[in-house]
Formats: structure tokens, sequence, C-alpha cells
């Protein structure tokens, strides 16, 4: 192994844009599926969870029940554990298991239940009486979810998104390794296997980029949205 | 206007046990008058109120708002019958992301007003209650007398026949408390709607009662009448409450 000097390395790395670039859009195509997933299923999953809470609008302690069960079920799971678990399914729903669509899969399949426990915990904080007025207005369990419940919460859905996709940014990672792509398995690929060091570094350093800008737009967009 | 006939309503207690929080009442409330519930806490003055706009569902017994039973109805009909019943609570219960015009404008959009009519409407109530130039300010840059006054423009919005207030007074200063009820007191007044009022102080019901239901373990004690101000009481319960004032 070379002795490698500052301006080897940017050569180096300069070389392997395009790779870069494409591990950077491989990782936002596993983060975009699985947040779509977690936006679209995991939204109303948590939803529903709160709503069926004793003493909230469709109250049922078996739907409770066994919605809460399920979603603790897998979130249990490690991460890698899911993802091999999901081989099968995986295979059945894009016809591979490598790639960052397969790897999405079980990134989908791990964000739902995540995302709808903060969506859950979120919509906790709204003062009961608030949901009660409206109710008392005549609204619809619709009218009061779209325009009470999501409208209230709106600030901390941010927040909860934001968190989200920092966890997500760093699961893609572990699924980038197992045939993902994306910028993790770029770092372990070059970085650990091929000892190169300064690509391990560089991405690494390109990660912290992204979740410190992923976190102050959250933080920004959550501040501007509160009105409590 | 309000006809409440033999209700019934238990809760369950924590200790497995049950606690009648109203047995058995009848009472019938005017159109255009100004009704108070007074009770001292747990005579179940507000679960009586809640059962006006079935909050709270009865175990038994009928509530006729308007010549409609309201416990025959199903869901879409009985939501519609409350968009004819204001609401105004003691906490408020303001939406803190809407703007104080917004929140007026709720119960506009869950009737399916439409738009014109709605800023028309919401800037009519903004007026009765004096906060026209507070339209675009949030419930947290307001002070608790005007919440209470944006609660009150909202169960005003949609025209409604009664305003059902409970404990509207309960969480602001004697001064804000005196112009909370002079506002609804005016309100009663120039558009004749049926407001029912829950509280605990003997003050409030001189205050802006014609009438007012003394209330003691979820039973009707008297119905007083109020006169220029004096209260013409005649059970010990009534006059124990007067004292208290």
């Amino acid at each position: 192994m070379e002795e490698m000097t500052f301006a080897a390395a940017l050569a180096d790395l300069a070389g392997m844009a395009p790779e870069i670039w494409q591990a950077c859009q491989e990782t936002g195509l596993m983060l975009g599926v699985g947040l779509a997933a977690a936006i679209l299923l995991g939204g109303p999953l948590g939803i529903w969870l709160y709503l069926s809470q004793p003493g909230q609008l469709f109250a049922n302690r078996l739907v409770n029940g066994v919605l809460g069960w399920t979603v603790n079920l897998v979130r249990s799971f490690p991460f890698i554990i899911l993802m091999v678990s999901l081989v099968p399914l995986t295979r059945l729903l894009v016809g591979s298991t490598i790639g960052p669509v397969a790897a999405a899969v079980p990134l989908s399949f791990a964000a739902i239940p995540y995302f709808a426990r903060l969506v859950e915990q979120t919509l906790r904080e709204i003062p009961r009486g608030v949901v009660e007025a409206a109710e008392a207005m005549g609204a619809s369990p619709l009218q009061i979810i779209i325009k009470v419940l999501l409208n209230e919460a709106r600030s901390g859905l941010i927040s909860s998104l934001t968190i989200l996709t920092i966890s997500f940014l760093s699961y893609s990672a572990v699924a980038g390794v197992v045939g993902g792509g994306g910028i993790g398995d770029l770092a372990i690929r070059y970085g650990y296997y091929r000892f190169q060091t300064d690509v391990m570094v560089a991405m690494v350093l390109l990660l912290v980029v992204i979740v410190q800008i992923i976190q102050l737009l959250g933080n920004r967009l959550a501040a501007r949205l509160d009105k409590r | 206007m309000i006809h409440l006939q033999n209700i019934r309503k238990r809760f369950r207690r924590p200790d497995g046990g049950w606690f009648d929080a109203v047995q058995d009442t009848s009472l019938s409330i005017t159109a255009g008058e100004v009704f108070g519930l007074i009770g001292f806490s747990g005579a179940g003055k507000s679960t009586l109120l809640r059962l006006i706009n079935l909050l709270e569902r009865p175990d038994s017994g009928a509530v006729i708002v308007d010549g409609q039973d309201l416990t025959a109805m199903n869901a879409p009909a009985l939501r519609r019958a409350r968009q004819h019943l204001g609401m105004v609570f003691q906490q408020f219960n303001l939406m803190a992301n809407r703007t104080v015009a917004d929140n007026i404008a709720f119960p506009l959009e869950i009737a399916g007003w439409s738009r014109g009519d709605i800023a028309q409407r919401v800037a009519e109530c903004l007026e009765v209650v004096g906060l026209s130039d507070r339209a675009q300010h949030y419930p947290a840059q307001l002070s608790g007398g005007q919440k209470q006054r944006v609660g009150i423009a909202r169960a005003l919005a949609p025209r409604p026949k009664v305003i059902l207030a409970d404990e509207p007074t309960s969480a602001l200063d004697p001064k804000t408390t005196q112009s909370i009820l002079d506002c609804l007191r005016d309100i009663n007044q120039r558009f004749g709607v049926t407001v029912v009022i829950v509280t605990h102080e003997m003050h409030v019901v001189r205050s802006i009662c014609h009438r007012a239901a003394v209330l003691d373990a979820g039973q009707v004690v008297e119905v007083v009448e109020v006169s220029d101000g004096t209260v013409d009481a005649r059970s010990d319960l009534a006059r124990s409450l007067l004292e208290a004032a």
C-alpha cells in the first residue's frame, strides 16, 4: 500500500465521480421508495393506531391490540435479518434480490411500522378537546383526520419524517452491503474491502453532510409550520 | 327548543363500579332564553350539557332539539343537526395551526359553504365579538379572553339556534369573565340564539341567565327564575350556591 497524499486522494476520488454519483442516485432511490411507502402506508396505519385507542373516534381494543402487536413484531427484527427473511417476497415483487429497487422492499417493510409509530405518537399530542370541538361542530371522521389531526400535528409529522429519513439513510447503507448499492455500499466496497481509506472517509463525510442538510431542512420546515 | 326526557347516563368508574352522572332527568329549555346549569363539581352539569348535542349518548331517554329527536338519528343526520348547535368550551379548544379567521371558518367549511360566503360570514362574526383586527393572528398570539371570543364567534358562525357553553368563563379572570358574559348576552338578544351555560358560579346565573337548573348528584333539584339580577331560590342547595357567590 503506497503512501497517499491529499492531492492523490482527491485525484482518486475525482476519477470515481461517476461511481459516486451513481451511488447517490441508488441511495436516493432506496430512500425515496422507502419513504413513499412509509408515508402512504405507514401514515394511515399510524392514524388508525391512534384512532383505535380507548377514548378516540374508532376506539376498539381488539383492533388496537392487533395493530400494535404487528407493528411491534416487525420493529423487533434486526434490519439485516428482516432483509434476509424477506428475500422470497422481494424476489416475488421485483424479480431479483439485488439492486436498489430490490433493497427498497425490505426498507419499505421496515419503514412502514416505524413511521406508523411516529405518527401515532405525534397525534397523541393534540389536545382531545380540539378533536371534540370538531365533533361537536358536526365534522365527519375524514374531515377530523384531514382538517384537524393532520393539520394540528403537521409540524410534529415533519419532525417525524426527518427522523425517519435519517434513520433510513443509515438502513439503506446496510441494504447496500447485501447488494443494494448506494453510498454505504461504495464505502464498504472500496474503503473496506479494497483498503481505499480515502473513499471510505469521503463517503462518510458525504453522509454527514446529507444528514446535516436533511435535519436542517426538517427543522426549518417544522418551525415554519408550527403556530402553537 | 330543547327537551330532555327521562335522561340517564352512567359512567364506569376505574374501580369497576358505576357512577350515575345523570339520573332520570327531564328538562325543557325555551327558545330564546339563556338557561343556566349550576351545581358543585361532580353534580353532572357538564354531562347534562354534553348530552344535548350527544357528545355523550344517554343510556336511556330522548334528546329533542328544535323538534328533532337526536337520539333516533344515524351518524350523518346527527352531524347535520350538530352543525346547528354551537358549542363553547372552558379551554377554548381552538386549532392552534389555524388563524382566528380560519378557526371561525371551520364549521362553515364542514357544512360545505362557498368560499365567498365563508369570508363574508367570518367577517361578520369577528365584528360581533370585536376581533376584526385579529383575523390573521394565531390563537397563541391571543389572550384568554380573546381566545374565548374566537370560540364564541366560531360557535355563532353557522347561524345556530342554540349555543352550548361549558364553563366558558372558568379559565378567565373576573373582568374578562364579565366581558365574555356580555358578549353571550349580546348574541342572545341580537340573534335570538338560545344559550345553555354550565357554571359553578351563581354570579354567572345572576348576570345573564333567565332561568337555571340547580343540579346535585345527577338530578335537577330546582329550576330557579332570575329577574333583575335576583335569583328566586327555594332549595337549600340553591341558597348555599347563592351564599357562596
